[in-house]
């Protein structure tokens, strides 16, 4: 007998998170043809592991019944799929054009001072990612940082270097973007709105499917 | 006739702009009302032709006529393309946090009309705020019977899936966006076929832009000839820009084309920080060729304008740089870009990419030798020959001709300044 697809889920990632699982479904139930849900599905894994790690990988594989060097594959062309670990925070700073020319890249040796480390590694503690990234989207409030893929715009060295001793020192459990703009940001590409309240759990973008969190919750 | 048309709600509405009810009371939905009940699906098309849009994600192909490729096979796919990866651009950022409903009404009005009953929306990953505010509105709008099964008692069905992708600028061209919806690395493929007869499962597919997508709705409620008769004959409509880089005011603005880049520059944008003078600007988003002052200020804003003087509007970016700018700088952070997101497959741009971000890095480390301006357009006419606007291409997809623009630019309007820097002199600014 065919095994159903609850059943498989709980065969090969019982230990997730029941949300995570329901998830899981959802998006193997969503697409035409099932390999289209090997992005998303390695968010949610990533989600489970704080990066596409080589059980990730494995999982996903299994999941939709391909091989692991199948889904290592896909997960090596795309930066945000992080193969090797990451912090609690990924602090990603845009040196693109854009940023480069309103000095983003002073903005990330401040980053490197306060982290200690330089682009590329994470602290002693595990706590801080630091990476340089290409054009994020928020040229009109250059220059700009994502941590946890959430946008601060409009930064300074001096802001910086706030931001990281902010997320040292209390820790947030949701990463949220309004938050951290009002505390640490500046010039925006264009008026936010209003104040949103979810935010990012993990190293990995916080998107409803994905698994994201909203405050309170 | 309206100065606005997508940005109109954000800007009159900014507390809630995104959620169903605001879109509701200020006349959303009642397009694709329209839509359904009084016209015929070839007429969407039609008025969708007549409105002479052209599409808004860089290439400037005629929406109406992509949709008069689409293959009569059956299922078929929208895919609404917001992987806005373009350096310089955060317009349609914009249009999917701020007015997500615009952008739902688009699709839903643009499947019917396609025989769509799936429709995807590829997010960049970068994006999750606005991903959310999709897919809140896909439940808002599935909620209120605008989505979904048996959409207002039309017996018209349609699901729309948000799929985020993984920060790979490539993905933005449109068949390297449909391998990687499959689940596959998203290298672009070689057309033919063109994805309106084998896209996304090898079925027929328009992949439309985010901002194109949204000015859907205006067109269906008011006519194409309405469109049309906005701006210049052949830049039709409104454009989102977004200003950034060495300008007093950046930020996205929805204009009519037609102004000079003076205007652009100095009224709009409010001009150059500090009082400073401009150097140059990117007319286009990191891969156009630049503009410079004593050539372009009075240069209408316009596709063809902008076209016929070498560069291009592209998905409507412009970066500005003024006087303190090292342009060997500028140009090595834009090549490292291209570099950094080549796919890899085609040899020309995986190998020329990276050399020219190594020559433009050795000559800013100082260590610049008067042969490196030939290798510099030697590698150029190996990946684009030639260097003619628009480019030759060596390669499946434009990136690596992209990588050219910044040495072309710098080449043709700042020699000067590259010889005196490669030979070590004090000219290099910043």
């Amino acid at each position: 007998m065919t095994e159903t697809m609850s059943h498989m889920i709980a065969r090969v990632v019982g230990h997730w998170s029941r949300d995570n699982q329901t998830n899981a479904e959802a998006i193997l139930d969503t697409y035409p043809e099932v390999r289209s849900a090997v992005m998303p599905l390695l968010y949610i894994a990533s989600l489970e592991h704080n990066y596409a790690s080589e059980d990730a990988i494995r999982e996903v594989a299994e999941l939709i019944g391909i091989t692991s060097v199948q889904v290592q594959s896909v997960a090596s062309f795309y930066t945000m799929f992080k193969r090797d670990g990451v912090g609690d925070y990924l602090v990603s700073v845009c040196t693109s054009i854009a940023c480069f020319l309103r000095d983003a890249d002073d903005v990330l040796e401040a980053v490197e001072e306060a982290t200690g480390v330089a682009s590329g590694e994470t602290t002693a503690d595990g706590s801080i990612t630091v990476e340089h990234v290409e054009c994020i989207g928020a040229c009109g409030g250059a220059p700009a940082v994502q941590v946890n893929y959430e946008t601060i715009e409009g930064l300074t060295p001096e802001k910086a270097t706030g931001l990281i001793k902010w997320l040292v020192d209390t820790k947030p459990e949701v990463v949220l973007a309004d938050e951290m703009q009002q505390l640490f940001g500046g010039q925006q590409s264009f008026n936010w709105g209003p104040k949103e309240s979810e935010g990012a759990i993990r190293p990995v973008p916080a998107f409803g499917p994905l698994g994201s969190a909203g405050v309170g919750r | 006739m309206t100065d606005k048309i997508l940005t109109a709600r954000m800007d009159a509405h900014p507390a809630d702009s995104h959620t169903l009810d605001r879109y509701l009371n200020t006349g959303g939905y009642e397009a694709l009302h329209k839509a359904l009940n009084d016209m015929s699906t070839e007429q969407i098309i039609e008025e969708v032709k007549a409105s002479n849009m052209r599409g808004r994600g860089g290439a400037g192909f005629p929406m109406g006529v992509k949709w008069g490729f689409l293959a009569q096979a059956d299922p078929r796919y929208l895919v609404v393309n917001c992987d806005e990866s373009e350096p310089g651009t955060f317009n349609d950022r914009q249009l999917a946090e701020r007015d997500p409903h615009q952008l739902i009404e688009g699709i839903a009005i643009a499947s019917y009309a396609l025989g769509v009953d799936h429709a995807f929306v590829y997010i960049r990953g970068e994006y999750p705020k606005g991903a959310r505010r999709v897919q809140n509105a896909i439940a808002e709008a599935t909620e209120a019977g605008y989505l979904g099964t048996d959409i207002r008692g039309s017996g018209f069905d349609l699901d729309v899936t948000v799929h985020l992708g993984g920060g790979a600028y490539i993905c933005g061209e449109e068949t390297a966006l449909l391998n990687s919806l499959e689940g596959r690395r998203g290298e672009p493929r070689l057309k033919p076929p063109f994805p309106a007869v084998e896209g996304l499962y090898a079925k027929p597919t328009i992949v439309n832009n985010v901002e194109s997508i949204s000015n859907v709705p205006w067109i269906a409620m008011n006519g194409g000839a309405a469109y049309a008769a906005i701006g210049p004959e052949r830049s039709a409509g409104t454009k989102m820009l977004s200003i950034s880089g060495h300008i007093n005011k950046p930020g996205n603005y929805e204009i009519v084309m037609g102004m000079t880049w003076r205007e652009l520059i100095y009224e709009l944008g409010g001009g150059i920080p500090d009082g400073k003078e401009l150097k140059a600007w990117i007319p286009g988003g990191a891969s156009a060729p630049w503009f410079v002052p004593s050539d372009h200020l009075d240069t209408v804003v316009s596709i063809d304008d902008v076209a016929s003087n070498g560069s291009m509007i592209g998905a409507g970016a412009v970066i500005v740089m003024d006087e303190t700018t090292n342009v060997v700088a500028a140009a090595h952070r834009l090549v490292r870009f291209f570099a950094h997101e080549s796919c890899g497959q085609c040899t020309p741009c995986r190998e020329g990419t990276s050399w020219l971000e190594a020559v433009l890095k050795r000559i800013l480390d100082g260590h610049g030798r008067p042969e490196d301006v030939d290798l510099l357009l030697d590698i150029s006419d190996n990946i684009s020959p030639g260097l003619q606007w628009p480019p030759a291409m060596t390669t499946i997809c434009p990136l690596g001709p992209s990588a050219v623009s910044p040495i072309t630019s710098i080449t043709r309007w700042f020699m000067p300044e590259l010889e005196a820097i490669i030979a070590g002199s004090e000219v290099a600014l910043v």
